[in-house]
């Protein structure tokens, strides 16, 4: 296999991935109008109640939306990671993994490029909805529209990864309810994205301590600090040790003599 | 050449179980290029145990198998580029078109575009489904999606193709067209092809029959040699379980 052989491989499996979310006008509809209605309805009601002092990056006093949107951003990321997850216990079931575990390519390279296509979906999906937000007077510096983009694909692939673990674990799509309210709830709300850490810190410390470790948290930090022309060394080093652990966790779970298949036996008779 | 090389598929010794629930006990069988090899048992005989251990879906833990000599564990690339498979489940992307789901199968070999097109095109012609090519799967009948299973299977020209229950939930029609055509598939380009089934008269005159049955093989002949003392195969196949069984 050339090199040549393994870009039309990883390149095969993004179309498909896009062709599915084009075909799937709700879920289309659906990843967009979630964070919409955040911003629109949330983000209004709290505007008066909520005031955020300066902080980096930011250099003045700034309206409640502006503060959420990088949050919303990394929460398009978040359920998008979410979604691949499910797609592939969907697949699963519904036996389509296999036509991808039956590829010659190595399973890292077929499971990243999964994970890649994922996160290509997932930047589209962001830009949009920072397009529409624009609207809202939500307008950072142009050139962090270019300098989020890296921050994008790391916290993409992050949470794309954590996405892969959980789904290499969750053995019927009825659980993937747990998976909303066990790590989807949780990772949003214990995070940066609706309230800054220092607000959360006067509130509760072991919340704080939580949302410090919780790779949302950094991810959403990334994103923001990269949208207004700044760099979280912190927050990058964090999502890159988090990207690195669940891709580990992935690659075992996916593994033919370790992985899910080889303890479950993976529908087999 | 190893001798075994010859042999599109050579399974040796092949155990596996779940757990403590033993699924297969020392399975051993080929399959050269051209053979039309039925793998017949009843439901839960351990087909499907076999067809992921085949495939690689998980690991086997004793014995081997290799596929024109390349051993699916020790070099699971050259084994599996040279393998086709139809799974007993419906594998299709309900929401692409007939072409996007073989042109997606191809770049999972590595081809082009390109490269893949007069394939796709041939197979679907073959399969009598081109005109069909921008429909999506969702469009197609239950019988026509076994077909577009098939079509996509060859489209990297495989040498050794593999059938899980190719026909469950087919009707007449569409079970007699995948059988000769996967037969014609035999004759013409000598691919060697295993078929599992638990329905006896799918394996015809001229193929090999291996009885499975509760992950074992209990008989592996041609079809006429297998019938003879018995008047048929379904008699065959009911004496060789019973006597298992007991």
């Amino acid at each position: 296999m050339n090199a040549g052989a393994y870009w039309q491989c990883l390149s095969g499996i993004i179309r498909r991935e896009g062709l599915r979310w084009v075909h799937q006008r709700g879920r289309f509809v659906s990843a967009l109008v979630r964070p919409l209605v955040w911003l629109v309805i949330f983000a209004a009601g709290f505007h008066f109640v909520l005031g955020v002092s300066i902080s980096p990056p930011y250099r003045t006093y700034i309206p409640y939306e502006v503060y959420i949107a990088p949050g919303l951003a990394g929460m398009i990321q978040l359920f998008n990671g979410m979604q691949s997850s499910l797609s592939m216990v969907y697949d699963r079931e519904m036996g389509s993994m296999r036509t991808l575990m039956v590829s010659p390519f190595p399973r890292w390279f077929l499971l990243m490029g999964k994970l890649l296509a994922g996160v290509a979906v997932s930047i589209v999906q962001v830009y949009i909805f920072l397009a529409i937000a624009w609207f809202w007077n939500i307008r950072p510096p142009l050139t962090g529209y270019v300098a989020v983009l890296p921050a994008l694909v790391l916290s993409g692939l992050m949470l794309g990864a954590l996405g892969l673990v959980l789904s290499s674990f969750i053995r019927q799509l009825e659980n993937f309810a747990g998976v909303m309210n066990f790590v989807i709830f949780p990772m949003f709300f214990t995070s940066a994205a609706l309230y800054p850490l220092w607000r959360v810190q006067q509130a509760s410390l072991s919340i704080y301590w939580a949302s410090e470790i919780n790779p949302f948290t950094h991810a959403v930090e990334l994103i923001r600090f990269a949208l207004y022309d700044a760099f979280n060394p912190v927050s990058a080093l964090v999502v890159c040790a988090y990207l690195a652990l669940f891709l580990g966790a992935a690659v075992v779970g996916y593994d033919p003599g370790r992985g899910f298949l080889a303890r479950r036996g993976g529908g087999a008779e | 050449m190893r001798p075994e090389a010859a042999d599109a598929l050579r399974v040796s010794g092949l155990s596996h179980a779940f757990g403590t629930r033993r699924v297969l006990q020392d399975v051993a069988f080929s399959v050269r290029p051209g053979d039309f090899t039925v793998l017949l048992g009843l439901n839960g005989a351990g087909k499907t145990t076999l067809f992921a251990l085949i495939t690689r879906l998980y690991s086997a833990r004793t014995g081997a198998i290799a596929v024109f000599g390349h051993d699916v564990e020790r070099a699971p690339r050259a084994a599996l580029a040279r393998m086709g498979v139809v799974f007993q489940q419906p594998t299709l992307d309900l929401d692409l078109t007939v072409e996007q789901n073989l042109f997606y199968h191809a770049s999972l070999h590595g081809l082009s575009r390109r490269t893949a097109s007069p394939a796709v095109e041939a197979e679907l012609e073959r399969v009598g489904l081109l005109e069909r090519r921008h429909d999506r799967v969702r469009a197609l009948s239950g019988g026509q999606r076994r077909r577009v299973e098939l079509a996509r299977a060859l489209v990297h020209q495989p040498s050794l193709l593999l059938l899980d229950e190719p026909t469950a939930g087919l009707d007449t029609e569409s079970r007699q067209f995948l059988l000769q055509h996967v037969r014609a598939l035999c004759r013409t380009r000598a691919v060697g092809v295993l078929w599992a089934t638990h329905l006896i008269d799918e394996a015809g005159e001229e193929a090999r029959v291996i009885v499975l049955q509760q992950g074992r093989v209990l008989a592996d002949d041609t079809q006429a040699a297998l019938s003879a003392p018995f008047g048929s195969l379904s008699g065959a196949f009911d004496s060789l379980t019973a006597r298992h069984a007991a």
